[in-house]
């Protein structure tokens, strides 16, 4: 992996989709201040399959939260498809959010109330599309996903896995530049589990950035190429053999 | 997301928890179903007092001289005294006036009391008889439906005759036709020459329980004292006409009752505006009361709706937070509260208005009220029940707003 060396005041390559430079994150807890990020500069490109490790309190949650512009950075920059987007605001990082990332949860985070279709409609109705686009992108969504015989049923009338299976339609349904996962198979039976990994490996042949916080093992193997966080900074960061 | 897609979710929430938008739109339906009820009473009873009342009793561009006011709103213990003291209105006066006015008017005398008339056997209580000069029928604008009314000639030579409502005509000859007959009022006889068209109700009374006759025939002495009348009514042709009238009768009543220019009239020029008056007095308070009770009620249904809306943000949090995750801006939370609260608010207000109006046509139909239903009220009903739910969304929808994305998804 031959990334040129980033310095201040310049602009990522093309075709790097992530890049993130001397990123840091403190968080003030009153009494202290912990230092969730001290310092992670990583690049990743169009089409990489990256799992993120590291035990508990690494900070993979907190990079996790600032690549999903879920968070702004203490310090640091990041880019996200050559955008600068560590000094937005709120309702800016809400449009890139809704433009350029598709997040996978753990726990799926569907509405219970709303049918498949609908829940894969959502980040279309934040995007400004109109009704009939919405269904007709969500349906392509879901059957890309292998539920397009499942759109009118509602979480609780589908399996865990049919779940996480619509959570990563929605993800994918505004067609974003990063597919971003958290534990996506960490409430799912390892079968399971082991399909939701075969889907994401066929997105990531048809073109996908992936990029997957995990702390299982034979999950991250599934990934291109390993980084492992421990105490706020990247420990390792491997390419593996597919 | 549009104001549109808001409201459709909003409903679609609304529909999934029918309970609790049930309590919460309870407060806005009462206020709102208040809010048309009363305002229909009373704009009925406007509309009646207005049309109906005022142009029944006194009639339009038409003043009545009497010794005191008949509607009058609290009047005084000493008041009341004073007017009793007055002298009352003589046959004289009412000539001298009649004949005095200048400009083009119709006058005619009136005189009435509570008594009971009787035809063969059958009687009727407590009808209002009148003693009247010829004029009084197209002054009041009593139609004829049946025989014919008396003449001027009846009234000079007191000719025992009589014209009855159409209620008592009913009563006392329910199978034959009454003209021709006799009645009996006070032990003396009347042949009966006319009945009076249906007049219908007013407020509940019937106005078809009266009988008119001629003011010196034998009723002059049951419904006053000798050379005594109640009230002279004058009808002039225009409001202006009307108003000269009135300054001549009471510069003719002045001189006659030889009184100095600075003491008072020892009688009254009444106008349907004085009997407007008296309604106005009741409608102030009307109005005051009305409003205070609906937006009570209507306070009461917003802190309702704002604590179960803030019941709602806590429950939904990670729906909030997944919202935002998914690109939801602060404006398109803020938005979608809002749009539920309103809807829910607006939903009641809705149930409301129909209720109100239900209840104000049951109310015509049951009751003496003459409640009207005003559009406009049932423009402000929903209006002020869409502004109570967006007032009391607005503290939920912003807390709701201002949620961190990360802390809410992290929520259970």
């Amino acid at each position: 992996m031959s990334l040129q060396e980033f310095r201040t005041g310049d602009t990522p390559l093309p075709d790097v989709v992530i890049l993130t430079h001397k990123l840091t994150r403190d968080y003030d807890m009153g009494s202290e201040m912990v230092r969730a990020l001290r310092g992670v500069s990583v690049q990743i490109r169009k089409n990489e399959y990256v799992a993120v490790m590291g035990p508990s309190g690494s900070g993979k949650s907190t990079l996790m939260n600032l690549v999903g512009c879920l968070d702004t950075p203490t310090s640091g920059e990041y880019w996200l498809n050559s955008q600068k987007v560590s000094d937005l605001v709120d309702d800016e990082l809400a449009r890139i959010r809704n433009k350029e990332i598709g997040f996978v949860f753990q726990t799926f985070n569907l509405l219970p109330r709303a049918d498949a279709l609908h829940n894969v409609e959502l980040p279309l109705i934040y995007a400004g599309l109109g009704a009939k686009e919405r269904r007709a992108r969500a349906a392509q969504a879901l059957e890309r996903v292998g539920l397009g015989d499942r759109m009118d049923h509602r979480p609780n009338e589908l399996s865990g896995g049919q779940r996480q299976r619509v959570a990563i339609a929605r993800a994918l349904v505004n067609e974003p530049s990063i597919l971003l996962a958290d534990e996506p198979t960490g409430n799912l039976d390892s079968t399971t589990g082991m399909e939701i990994m075969g889907l994401f490996r066929e997105l990531h042949n048809a073109g996908q950035t992936v990029v997957m916080v995990t702390h299982e093992q034979d999950i991250a193997a599934q990934a291109a190429r390993v980084i492992t966080l421990r105490d706020g900074v990247v420990a390792t960061d491997q390419l593996q053999a597919a | 997301m549009p104001l549109f897609e808001a409201v459709v979710l909003a409903l679609r929430t609304i529909r999934a928890q029918k309970l609790k938008s049930g309590f919460s739109l309870i407060g806005v339906f009462i206020g709102v179903t208040f809010l048309i009820a009363a305002w229909s009473i009373v704009n009925g009873i406007n509309l009646y007092m207005t049309d109906k009342f005022a142009g029944t009793l006194v009639g339009v561009n038409t003043f009545h001289l009497r010794r005191r006011p008949q509607f009058t709103p609290n009047v005084s213990d000493s008041m009341w005294r004073a007017w009793a003291r007055r002298p009352r209105i003589t046959f004289g006066d009412a000539e001298a006036v009649a004949n005095g006015i200048g400009v083009p008017v119709v006058t005619a005398w009136e005189s009435s009391d509570r008594v009971t008339i009787e035809a063969g056997g059958k009687k009727v209580l407590d009808v209002q008889v009148t003693g009247a000069t010829e004029r009084y029928f197209d002054i009041k604008n009593l139609k004829i439906a049946n025989g014919r009314a008396f003449t001027a000639q009846e009234v000079r030579s007191g000719v025992p005759v009589i014209v009855l409502g159409e209620e008592i005509a009913l009563k006392l000859f329910p199978a034959r036709d009454p003209v021709g007959q006799q009645v009996r009022i006070g032990g003396q006889p009347y042949r009966v020459i006319g009945v009076v068209d249906h007049q219908g109700k007013l407020l509940g009374f019937s106005l078809d329980r009266f009988a008119i006759a001629p003011a010196r025939s034998p009723i002059q002495d049951l419904v006053n004292p000798p050379g005594i009348v109640d009230a002279l009514i004058v009808k002039a042709g225009s409001l202006t006409a009307m108003r000269e009238a009135m300054s001549e009768a009471e510069g003719i009543m002045r001189s006659r009752r030889h009184l100095r220019p600075r003491t008072d009239n020892n009688f009254v020029l009444e106008t349907s505006e004085g009997v407007l008056e008296f309604w106005g007095g009741i409608q102030k308070i009307l109005v005051v009361i009305g409003p205070g009770l609906v937006g009570v009620s209507l306070v009461v249904g917003g802190i309702v709706i704002m604590n179960i809306m803030l019941m709602a943000v806590a429950e939904r949090t990670r729906e909030i937070g997944l919202r935002k995750s998914l690109g939801a801006r602060r404006t398109d939370i803020l938005r979608q509260f809002l749009a539920e609260s309103a809807t829910i608010a607006t939903v009641g207000a809705a149930l409301g208005v129909l209720t109100g109006v239900g209840l104000s046509l049951l109310l015509n139909a049951t009751t003496a009220l003459p409640a009207t239903v005003s559009p406009a009220s049932i423009l402000l009903g929903v209006v002020i029940g869409m502004g109570v739910g967006v007032i009391a969304g607005v503290y939920p929808a912003t807390r709701a707003a201002r949620l961190d994305p990360i802390t809410a998804l992290r929520q259970e």
